[in-house]
C-alpha cells in the first residue's frame, strides 16, 4: 500500500517535470535568448574590458566566464519559479493542484524541471568553453555540480516568492532588488580581496551566491578565494534551506 | 448508499457568507443539477466537494471519504471541470490528457488506450496533436470534458460545462454527458444558467440561491409543482375577479393588458375560460419550464443574470478569456 502511494507520487512528480521540459523546448526563442544573452556579456563586455585589463595573467572575459555562467544559472532559475505567477493568472496550475497528488510533490516537480531547463542552458555554455582559452575543461563536471545546487536554490526561492506574489508587477520589483544586487555581489565581475571598500566586502561576504561564483572559478581557472569544501557546504546549506522554505509556502499558497 | 453526502456544508469568505449549510444525498448514478443565480454560492459548493476548498464547517462525503480527512482518497475518485478554462495551451490535447494520466497515477499499460478512448468519445482524435492554443471553445471544452472522465471518476463535477459554447457545441456536449455518464456510470454534479438543458439532463435539481438550497426535486415534480399549464392571454377588459374564482385556476399575474393565467388541464378548461373575456386580442397556451419555477421560488429571472437571451455578452467574455491564453 504505502509503496504504491509513494509510487504515484514519484509518477506526479515525473508528470510536471515531463510538463516543464516539454514547455521548455516548446518555447525555443527562450533556448535562445538565454544563450544570447551571456555570450553578449562575454564577447561585448568582457572582450571590451580585456582589451585594456586582465586578472593576474587572466584575460578578463576568461575571467569573467564563469560568473557569467552564474548569471545565466540566477536569472534562469530565479525567473522560472516566478513563473508560477503566470501559471496561476492563467489557471493552468488549478488542475494540477487538484489531482491527487501532494503539493510538496508538485513543487519538486517544479525544482527539477527548472534545474532541468538552466541545466541545458549552462550546458550550451560549456560547450563553446573552447572559445576561453584559460578554461580547463576537466573542471567543468565539477563547476556543474556547483551550479546545479545552486540552481535548486534558486528554482526554490522563485517559487517561495512566486507562490506569496499575487500580480506579476511583483516581477520588475524582484528582479531590480534581488536579481541584479544578487549578481553584481557576487564576485561575477570583479575579484573580490582586499581592495575593496569594507561595505561591499561584507555584502559580498553575506550573499551565498558568491561562493558559486568562487567555487565554479576555482574549478575552471583554478583561482578560488575559500576551499572547494568551503563553498560547495554553505551552497548545499543554501539549497537546503531554500526547498524548506519554497515547499511550505508552495504548499500555504492560495 | 448515496454516494455525496453533505451535512450542514458552509463555507465563509471573511464577512461573505458564500455556502450556509447545505443538506444533500447524491445517488450513485443520478445527474444532478445545481442550479442558482450568479454568486448563489455553486462553484464554492463544487470547490468544497473536490478538496479544494476548505469547509468552514459542516461536513461532506463523496464514495465513503471524508472531505476534509481523506482528501488524497476523495480527489482520486473525483473528476473536474472548472468553470473557467485551465488547459495547458502550450501542450498539445494528447499532452494535456498524458500529464492528467500521470498525476492520476493511471497505469503505463492502460494510459495510451484509454486515452485514446477520450479523444474518439470527444471528437477530438484529428486535432489531438495541435497546441490546444489553436483549438476553438468548443473543442477546448470537449477536451476538458475528457480530461475530467480519462481516470473513470466517481463523481465528475462539471461547473458551467457548456458556458460561451453555440448552441449546437450545446447540444452536442450534454449528449457527449449524458452518454459518458451511461457509459462509465458516473455520477454527475453540473452547474448551468441554462434551465431548459438542466430540465432536460438532470435527474434532480437543486435551486440554490444566497448560499441556501431552496427547492430539491426532479424537474418534473417541480414543475407540477407551478399547478398546470401557463396560459397568457391578451385583451382590454378581462373579468379578473370572475377568472380568480373558477376552480381550476391556481394563479393569475396582470402586466398592462396581457394576463398569466397558470390553470390545470388547459386544454379542457380554456374554451369555457375564453367564453368568459370580451375582445381577446391573442391566447398563447404553454407548459411551464424549470425558469418558471425559479422565478416562482427566488423572485427574479436567472437570466437576468446569466444572460441567456443576450448570448453576445457570455461570447464576448468566452472570446476574451481564450485571448487571454
Ligand atoms: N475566494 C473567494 N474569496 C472571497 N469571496 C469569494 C471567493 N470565492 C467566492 N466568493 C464569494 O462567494 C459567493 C459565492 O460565489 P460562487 O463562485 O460560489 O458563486 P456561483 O454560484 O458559482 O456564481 P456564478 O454563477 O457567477 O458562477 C460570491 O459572493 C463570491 O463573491
Ligand atoms: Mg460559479
Amino acid at each position: 500500500m504505502s509503496t504504491n502511494i509513494l509510487q504515484k507520487e514519484l509518477l506526479g512528480i515525473s508528470a510536471v517535470w515531463w510538463r516543464e521540459f516539454k514547455v521548455f523546448w516548446r518555447e525555443k526563442s527562450r533556448i535562445v535568448s538565454s544563450f544570447v544573452q551571456p555570450m553578449m556579456w562575454l564577447f561585448l563586455f568582457g572582450s571590451g574590458i580585456g582589451a585594456s585589463l586582465s586578472i593576474g595573467d587572466i584575460n578578463y572575459r576568461d575571467y569573467i566566464y564563469p560568473g557569467i555562467l552564474t548569471m545565466s544559472v540566477i536569472f534562469g532559475s530565479v525567473f522560472f519559479g516566478l513563473y508560477i505567477i503566470w501559471d496561476r493568472k492563467l489557471d493552468v496550475l488549478k488542475a494540477v493542484l487538484v489531482a491527487p497528488v501532494t503539493r510538496i510533490s508538485i513543487f519538486f516537480g517544479k525544482v527539477l524541471g527548472g534545474c532541468t531547463d538552466v541545466l541545458l542552458q549552462v550546458l550550451i555554455l560549456f560547450a563553446f568553453s573552447f572559445l576561453f582559452p584559460s578554461v580547463n575543461p576537466w573542471g567543468i563536471p565539477l563547476a556543474l555540480l556547483i551550479l546545479l545546487i545552486t540552481s535548486i536554490a534558486l528554482v526554490s526561492l522563485g517559487l517561495a516568492l512566486g507562490s506569496l506574489l499575487e500580480s506579476l508587477e511583483g516581477f520588475q520589483v524582484i528582479s531590480s532588488f534581488l536579481i541584479f544586487p544578487v549578481f553584481f555581489l557576487s564576485g561575477a565581475l570583479f575579484p573580490i580581496d582586499d581592495r575593496l571598500p569594507s561595505w561591499l566586502q561584507v555584502l559580498v561576504k553575506i550573499n551565498p551566491l558568491s561562493y558559486t561564483v568562487d567555487g565554479v572559478r576555482g574549478a575552471l581557472l583554478g583561482i578560488h578565494t575559500y576551499p572547494f569544501y568551503v563553498n560547495l557546504g554553505i551552497i548545499a546549506f543554501f539549497a537546503a534551506t531554500m526547498l524548506l522554505l519554497g515547499s511550505i509556502l508552495f504548499s500555504r499558497m492560495k | 448508499m448515496a454516494i455525496i453526502e453533505t451535512r450542514s456544508l458552509t463555507k465563509t469568505f471573511g464577512k461573505i457568507q458564500a455556502v450556509r449549510g447545505i443538506d444533500l444525498n447524491i445517488e450513485k448514478g443520478e445527474i444532478f443539477g445545481l442550479l442558482g443565480p450568479n454568486g448563489a454560492g455553486k462553484t464554492t459548493t463544487i470547490g468544497m466537494l473536490c478538496t479544494i476548498v476548505r469547509p468552514t464547517s459542516g461536513q461532506g462525503i463523496i464514495a465513503g471519504f471524508d472531505i476534509a480527512r481523506h482528501p488524497t482518497q476523495v480527489r482520486r475518485k473525483v473528476g473536474i471541470v472548472f468553470q473557467d478554462p485551465t488547459l495547458d495551451t502550450i501542450l498539445t490535447g494528447r499532452e494535456n490528457l498524458q500529464l492528467h494520466a500521470r498525476l492520476y497515477g493511471i497505469p503505463a499499460s492502460v494510459r495510451n488506450l484509454w486515452i485514446e478512448e477520450m479523444l474518439e468519445l470527444v471528437d477530438l482524435r484529428e486535432r489531438a496533436d495541435d497546441l490546444t492554443k489553436t483549438y476553438s471553445g468548443g473543442m477546448r471544452r470537449r477536451l476538458e470534458l475528457a480530461r475530467g472522465l480519462l481516470h473513470r471518476p466517481a463523481v465528475l463535477f462539471l461547473d458551467e460545462p457548456t458556458l460561451g459554447l453555440d448552441p449546437q457545441t450545446r447540444a452536442r456536449t450534454w449528449e457527449y454527458i449524458r452518454t459518458m455518464a451511461k457509459r462509465e456510470e458516473t455520477t454527475v454534479v453540473l452547474t448551468t444558467h441554462y434551465m431548459e438543458e438542466a430540465q432536460n439532463i438532470c435527474n434532480r435539481v437543486g435551486i440554490i440561491d444566497a448560499g441556501r438550497i431552496i427547492a430539491l426535486d426532479t424537474p418534473e415534480n417541480m414543475i407540477d409543482t407551478m399547478g398546470g399549464d401557463i396560459v397568457t392571454i391578451q385583451a382590454p377588459k378581462p373579468p379578473l375577479n370572475q377568472i380568480r374564482s373558477l376552480p381550476y385556476v391556481s394563479a393569475m399575474k396582470t402586466s398592462g393588458d396581457t394576463i398569466e393565467i397558470t390553470m390545470k388541464s388547459a386544454h379542457l378548461h380554456l374554451a369555457e375560460l375564453l367564453s368568459m373575456i370580451p375582445e381577446v386580442i391573442s391566447v398563447e397556451t404553454r407548459k411551464p419550464t424549470l425558469s418558471d419555477v425559479f422565478i416562482k421560488l427566488t423572485g427574479h429571472d436567472i437570466r437576468d443574470d446569466a444572460a441567456e437571451n443576450s448570448e453576445s455578452w457570455v461570447e464576448t467574455i468566452a472570446r476574451y478569456r481564450q485571448r487571454g491564453k
